[in-house]
């Protein structure tokens, strides 16, 4: 199964050992997810539900999802393709969905082009397409992929913000890198040294790994800024002094790094949200720490309970080291998931995919094949290692995305485990995290 | 189109169809922010009742413009219009969700993009639209907007449209690396795609030196439509051989005239016929129940849009200095204007208009003299004059005759008014130029090539994965 997440898997990635300070961090660190984390055992207070997410790729995560009858292969460069699955999404009530992207086309091999034709290639502008659904939808959170590596954090700061408005407070973005030189070659702006596969744990394939992962925690720093570079009340329509914005709210955000200078202020006001949600997915100490210092949720790919615990430690370490221990960080589990109601008929449709595939199904997350209570059941026993929601992959996404929102979601409703009605307006508000003050704001320095 | 084929009394010539579009109203002193109908540039709601009034209408195209900083003068934020406007790509996506027919047209830079991104942008927003894209390809050379992106203020400003010109080959080539036909999706036999080499590309040249395969399969319409807006020599030249239309700024019939003659001169050079390149440009207009209420409303905006505090920063771009210490409602300055190289105004277009500023000046005196104008009498008179006012069978008229007379071929209106401003427009307006059997009833295709009659971009064959030079 692909991963086709940029984020480079690590033999760091191993849990490091638990520091008293990293484990006291855990609970005051982030009150929602703490307080998700005792939700299993406490009970269904709405504030201690799990959240869920689906992620959308094409027709699905196993690389043969295309071909079976319930796909439409043929649609996948539709509007209406996406428009059907987003609605489907929000009909489970879900928190939000993400888009996966890239900066070229599909590969079976990571960081390589491959020349296979039995699998789906291209894709559309993850943002667009977000964007594109979004007068259409209400309710659930909007999350494309962009590519951290080469793009221009001025555009992707005022595109996500468009987002937040065209969706009227629901947009999202998850962050990636890639190291992969046929892309940057689709730049010719950067050439990477030691990018290959088999340099990756090097000395100097790990310091372009802590390059990339500087780059984007840059590139965030500079996304933030500018979404605050405009106060809330900087257009005051003034008539009569003829003023259409108070300039003095207006700000530079004057971002000096290695990687690139902005100046600002953007040319988009601040987005409803104020500061839309960062994600990011990491399978790492490297991209563990731009989870604690720039993310306000993280995608984890644990193996089981004993080893979320020891990642979301090592997550919530670098908080708070970052300084950050009192803000909430929200850490998802990402599962890849096959779902029937028998669990043999969901065996069975594994198999016939990898048999369709010619390799069995494998993916950076675990792989679940089951039935909706069975996942259940699994979600609550990693949620009680410290997680506070989960983001699942369909491997079919016609099958298994509506046997999330048709039999998970009742599953865990049943449970008291997931709202039965949407409550806030905002994808920040469904996550339970406050409207943030801006870092600029001339009103707050003055209390 | 084709049924539209009686002929003109007047000219003799076959009528020609018009085309019309609807530009959203931008970060300049045009727009009328004061008003109290005046609503938010910013929220999608505005967004979408403007583009729902111009499909009502069977406009051909909604326009968006673009700057990618801040404008600034005298070093401070501009802040006496509107200021602030959405991400162009994003926003458009999002109005094909509430629109079906109208075409969504970009200013996007290529100065402060790469070519690999733009194209996929382009055409993720023609898939997403069904085939309604267009790009309107605009250069920048200056570093005050460069210090907002990774590469800078590099660009010497004598290289501008060779960098735009081999960004807009590249993306051409990027587009054409997908020729349509390789996505079988063939379930049953587990062949996705026919061509193992699908999207492949290289560009090797002055500006772009890129390779790889492009990520996006051919979109419907090809390409997106392709705009250009410079009016330099080089500009009309560079539109001649690589746009589908122009987006001129000559809204008078006399210079309209000159312009068509001269650029659609050009096309023969390149192998291209007079019908392959639009000429559109941008008009303001006022509307009333008679030509002389319109007459009043006209002069009524003019003075919103010119405000004391405009007048006085709109005198600055020719004097070049700081003159806020002069009262709008007073004379002009007795002092001249400062020729330095430096200029007052950063970020906008104005900046550059004014050879020479020495005798601009000294033509304004003797004009306020005259006529006993104070400074912003001189500034709302001399300003640009909306170019269609009057009731709307005197606007209707005024429009058909202009096209007919091979002024241009149709226009992109500049409502003063967000989002209403397109309103009476439609309602009034639209139906006459319907009865006069000059514009269009209801769309006849799906996609901008067909409402402007352009013809689909020849299919790519394999020979078309090419090095440029």
């Amino acid at each position: 199964m692909s991963a086709s997440s940029s984020v480079p898997p690590s033999p760091s990635a191993a849990p490091s050992s638990a520091s008293s300070s990293a484990a006291s961090s855990a609970p005051s660190a982030a009150s929602a997810a703490a307080s998700a984390a005792s939700a299993a055992e406490s009970s269904a207070a709405p504030s201690g539900a799990l959240h869920l997410a689906v992620a959308l790729d094409g027709a699905g995560w196993h690389p043969a999802a295309w071909r079976e009858p319930v796909s439409r292969p043929r649609d996948l460069f539709t509007a209406g393709y996406w428009v059907e699955l987003v609605a489907e999404a929000e009909r489970g009530l879900l928190d939000f969905v993400t888009f996966e992207d890239g900066l070229g086309l599909q590969s079976s091999r990571q960081d390589e082009p491959d020349d296979r034709t039995d699998q789906v290639r291209g894709r559309l502008d993850a943002v667009l397409v977000a964007a594109r659904v979004a007068p259409l939808t209400s309710h659930i959170g909007l999350v494309p992929s962009v590519v951290a590596t080469h793009t221009e954090p001025f555009h992707i700061s005022k595109a996500i913000a468009t987002l937040d408005y065209v969706s009227a407070g629901r947009a999202g973005l998850r962050v990636q890198v890639t190291r992969a030189p046929h892309e940057a070659a689709h730049f010719g702006r950067r050439t990477f040294a030691h990018a290959r596969r088999e340099d990756r744990d090097t000395p100097a394939g790990r310091e372009l790994t802590a390059e990339l992962f500087d780059g984007a925690a840059d590139h965030i720093e500079v996304v933030r800024r500018l979404w605050d570079s405009w106060e809330d009340d900087a257009e005051i329509r003034d008539v009569a002094t003829g003023r259409f914005v108070d300039r003095d709210k207006l700000h530079y955000i004057d971002f000096e790094g290695r990687f690139f200078s902005v100046k600002g202020p953007s040319i988009t006001p601040r987005p409803p949200q104020g500061q839309p949600l960062v994600t990011a997915l990491a399978h790492g100490s490297v991209p563990y720490r731009l989870l604690g210092r720039s993310t306000d949720l993280g995608f984890l790919t644990p193996r089981d309970a004993g080893h979320a615990r020891a990642i979301v430690e090592e997550v919530r370490h670098e908080q708070a080291a970052a300084g950050r221990a009192g803000e909430p960080l929200h850490l998802f589990g990402d599962l890849v998931v096959f779902l029937d109601d028998a669990p043999a008929a969901a065996e069975a449709r594994r198999a016939r995919l990898d048999e369709l595939a010619g390799a069995p199904c494998t993916s950076d997350a675990r792989v679940f094949t089951g039935t909706p209570a069975g996942l259940a059941d699994l979600l609550q026993e990693l949620a009680g290692a410290g997680l506070s929601g989960f983001r699942l992959r369909p491997a079919v996404v016609g099958h298994d995305l509506p046997a999330i929102t048709r039999g998970l979601v009742p599953e865990l409703q049943r449970r008291g485990a997931f709202r039965t009605a949407y409550g806030a307006g905002t994808l920040r508000g469904l996550l339970g995290l406050d409207r943030p003050a801006n870092r600029y704001s001339t009103d707050a320095a003055a209390v | 189109m084709s049924q539209h084929t009686e002929h003109s009394e007047r000219t003799g010539k076959p009528v020609k169809q018009l085309h019309l579009a609807a530009h959203f109203p931008g970060v300049n002193n045009t727009t009328v922010w004061s008003d109290p109908a005046a609503g938010s540039h910013i929220e999608f709601s505005s967004f979408a009742h403007f583009a729902r009034t111009a499909e009502r209408a069977k406009f051909d195209f909604l326009f968006l413009a673009e700057g990618l900083r801040l404008r600034e003068q005298g070093g401070r934020i501009y802040d006496l219009d509107v200021v602030g406007r959405p991400d162009t790509f994003t926003v458009l996506t999002a109005l094909a969700a509430v629109t079906d027919r109208l075409g969504l047209t970009g200013t996007i830079n290529s100065t402060f993009n790469e070519p690999y991104e733009v194209a996929r942008q382009f055409a993720s927003l023609d898939h997403l639209s069904g085939g309604r894209a267009a790009w309107n390809v605009v250069t920048s050379w200056d570093a005050f907007t460069g210090e907002n992106f990774r590469r800078g203020g590099f660009l010497p400003q004598q290289e501008r449209y060779s960098r735009a010109k081999e960004f807009l080959a590249t993306a051409t080539e990027l587009f054409d690396s997908w020729r349509g036909d390789e996505i079988v999706a063939d379930q049953a036999g587990g062949t996705f795609l026919r061509d193992a080499g699908a999207g492949a590309f290289v560009h090797s040249g002055q500006h772009f030196d890129i390779e790889g395969r492009f990520n996006v399969p051919r979109s419907p319409q090809g390409r997106p439509v392709v705009f250009q807006a410079g009016d330099s020599d080089e500009g009309r030249e560079f539109a001649a051989s690589s746009a589908d239309a122009i987006f001129s700024r000559y809204s008078t019939l006399k210079e309209g005239q000159a312009f068509y003659r001269d650029v659609k001169g050009r096309l023969a050079r390149y192998g291209r016929s007079h019908d392959q390149l639009l000429i559109l440009p941008a008009a303001t207009f006022v509307l009333g129940d008679t030509d002389e209420e319109a007459g009043e409303l006209a002069r009524e905006v003019r003075r919103r849009q010119v405000s004391g505090a405009t007048a006085i920063k709109h005198l600055e771009f020719v004097w070049n200095r700081d003159l806020s210490a002069y009262d709008p409602d007073g004379p002009l300055p007795d002092i001249d204007p400062d020729p330095g190289e430096h200029t007052i105004a950063r970020g906008r277009a104005q900046v550059r208009m004014y050879r020479d500023p020495l005798a601009i000046a000294r033509e304004w005196r003797e004009l306020a003299a005259a006529n006993k104008w104070s400074i912003r009498d001189l500034v709302i008179e001399t300003g640009n004059r909306q170019a269609f006012v009057g009731s709307p069978a005197t606007v209707a008229a005024t429009i058909d005759d202009f096209v007919q007379a091979d002024a241009s071929d149709g226009f992109i209106l500049v409502p003063h008014l967000t989002p209403g401003g397109l309103d009476a427009f439609a309602d009034t307006v639209v139906p006459l130029l319907q009865e006069r059997g000059v514009f269009r009833t209801d769309y006849e295709g799906t996609t901008l090539r067909d409402h402007l009659g352009l013809s689909e971009p020849p299919a790519p064959g394999a020979g078309s994965r090419r090095a440029a030079s």
